[in-house]
């Protein structure tokens, strides 16, 4: 599996994962939320950045299902999802990941008819290769 | 003013093939060199350079391997397939602003046999790609294929619509002998049962992988009428990056459903003598065919979420309301980056397509869209 590679504006998510929080960049002077982190703020452009915690509740806007040719981790796991929250706390800001019956089961452990736009998920998260990365779990809705 | 102040007068191609023998750098000086016999002006007279990021093959080697003479300007687009037009657009500003005379545009690839970028590991972009690949959003058809089935969502857009994309692509590449898929014709059927690459993408969604380089040339309109070939004006340009705009992934703004086609439109529209409504016909960079009705509604030819009807009862095809990527387009001609789209818009131009629309006087040639993108309008 690909493991992220952060950059300087990206590590503090991936930190913040690794605790288990879901946190989204915010501008510490005018509150608000950006995705993906960069150095400052595009409405006021202040350097400051504080980093909100999100209840990490959200619904699926769009998902993919990738068939080969692909990568052969991937491969190994045919009819795997990939898709787009909306998180519940910030509706603009929209994170990919996958769909799972449990928080370490495979890519592919969710039947994908059960995959539907708008579906409410909630976050999770598991450790791939030394890195902690969240993943979706289907909520009843 | 850019306006009609500068023409293509040349255009040039290699074969396209899955595999050709030859390096990108000898297609390169192969298309390049036929594009400036098509103008009938000597390698010597080449003053500019343009071409786009993701190739190997720079202007420093090309102008010394063609024999071009004191080179004084010379750029380069990023954003692979977003850069086409845009190379157009510069070279016409540098000539427009007597920067230049003689502009060479050009693309060549090893598309076909060489590499694919996304499988390169090693390298993941810091960003975006730590927010996707991890999650085996890998590839772009997987990209697209997101914005595809939110807009099949939204707007009720179908199966169907895509296959008329890929339809009215196949139909002008069999009538194109020099299309990769001259010879092969497809079927509802075909598209219907073929593999999926990203579903809701499948097989015949998706552009071909070509090996293969074209040219083209670009002087003022006052020296163009000395040329060889008809003249082809470059009436306007524009390159398109939206506020907050993110990429080729581009799930992050308020709207990933109105890309930069929306912004270049606006440029191009504003500096043009004519609107979507006059464009005879149009080259729309179909790297994927989602990009096709995304780009309609983009470039004004109908309204938001109204691209996918605008594909129905033929209106793609010869004859039809905007008779679209005449030669075969990147999904069954060859796919170079779009610069196949920017040599049959000339084509069509001068009256020579393989697919010709009767007196075709205008058309509009569009990048790559969801990337920060770039169009032309070309006039005859
Ligand atoms: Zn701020």
């Amino acid at each position: 599996m690909l493991t992220p590679v952060p950059d300087e504006d990206g590590a503090p998510f991936w930190e913040y994962a690794a605790q288990g929080e879901l946190r989204v960049q915010s501008c510490a002077d005018c509150g608000e939320l950006r995705f993906p982190p960069r150095p400052c703020c595009p409405h006021c452009q202040s350097f400051a950045s504080a980093w909100r915690l999100m209840t990490g509740r959200g619904r699926i806007w769009s998902y993919v299902l990738p068939h080969p040719p692909l990568l052969p981790d991937y491969a190994a796991q045919p009819g795997y999802n990939a898709v787009l929250v909306e998180l519940a706390d910030a509706p603009r800001i929209r994170l990919a990941g996958n769909v799972v019956t449990a928080p370490d089961a495979p890519l592919n452990s969710v039947d994908p008819a059960r995959l539907r736009i708008g579906a409410p998920v909630k976050v999770a998260f598991t450790e791939v290769d030394g890195v902690t990365v969240p993943r979706w779990l289907l909520e009843r809705g | 003013m850019l306006k009609d102040a500068t023409a293509i007068v040349g255009i040039g191609q290699t074969a396209f093939a899955r595999q050709l023998p030859e390096t990108e750098k000898a297609l390169a000086c192969r298309a390049i060199l036929a594009a400036l016999d098509d103008a009938g002006i000597a390698p010597s007279e080449v003053d500019a350079f343009a071409s786009y990021t993701m190739e190997e093959t720079d202007e420093v080697e090309v102008a010394k391997a063609i024999g071009a003479g004191d080179v004084t300007f010379f750029s380069r687009v990023g954003y692979g397939g977003g850069g086409s037009c845009a190379t157009v657009g510069h070279l016409a500003a540098a000539v427009a602003t007597g920067q230049a005379s003689v502009g060479v545009a050009w693309r060549s690839r090893k598309r076909g046999s060489g590499p694919r970028p996304w499988k390169n590991t090693a390298v993941q972009l810091p960003t975006p790609g730590q927010w996707t690949r991890p999650f085996g959003l890998l590839r772009p058809a997987d990209e697209i294929g997101m914005l595809a089935r939110r807009y099949m969502h939204e707007y009720g857009a179908t199966r169907d619509h895509l296959f008329n994309v890929a339809l009215a692509c196949r139909n002008r590449a069999n009538q194109n002998p020099a299309a990769i898929m001259y010879e092969r014709p497809l079927t509802r059927e075909m598209y219907m049962t073929s593999r999926w690459i990203s579903e809701p993408l499948c097989l015949f969604d998706n552009c071909l992988e070509t090996d293969g380089a074209l040219a083209c040339v670009i002087v003022s309109a006052e020296r163009a009428r000395d040329c060889r070939r008809k003249p082809v004006y470059v009436h306007a340009a524009a390159q398109g990056l939206p506020a907050q705009h993110h990429g080729m992934v581009n799930y992050w703004n308020d709207d990933p459903l109105s890309g930069p086609a929306w912004t270049a439109a606006r440029h191009l529209w504003k500096h043009a003598d004519f609107g979507p409504q006059d464009v005879d016909v149009a080259q729309i960079y179909d790297a994927f065919t989602p990009l096709v009705p995304l780009s309609l509604e983009g470039y004004g030819f109908c309204g938001r979420g109204e691209g996918a009807a605008f594909t129905e009862g033929g209106a793609l095809e010869i004859g039809g309301r905007l008779p679209l990527n005449t030669g075969g387009g990147g999904l069954s001609e060859a796919y170079v980056h779009g610069f196949n789209l920017i040599t049959e818009g000339v084509k069509q131009l001068r009256g020579t397509s393989t697919a010709q629309v009767p007196d075709a006087a205008t058309c509009l040639v569009t990048a790559g869209e969801g990337v920060p993108t770039s169009a032309v309008l070309l006039r005859a």
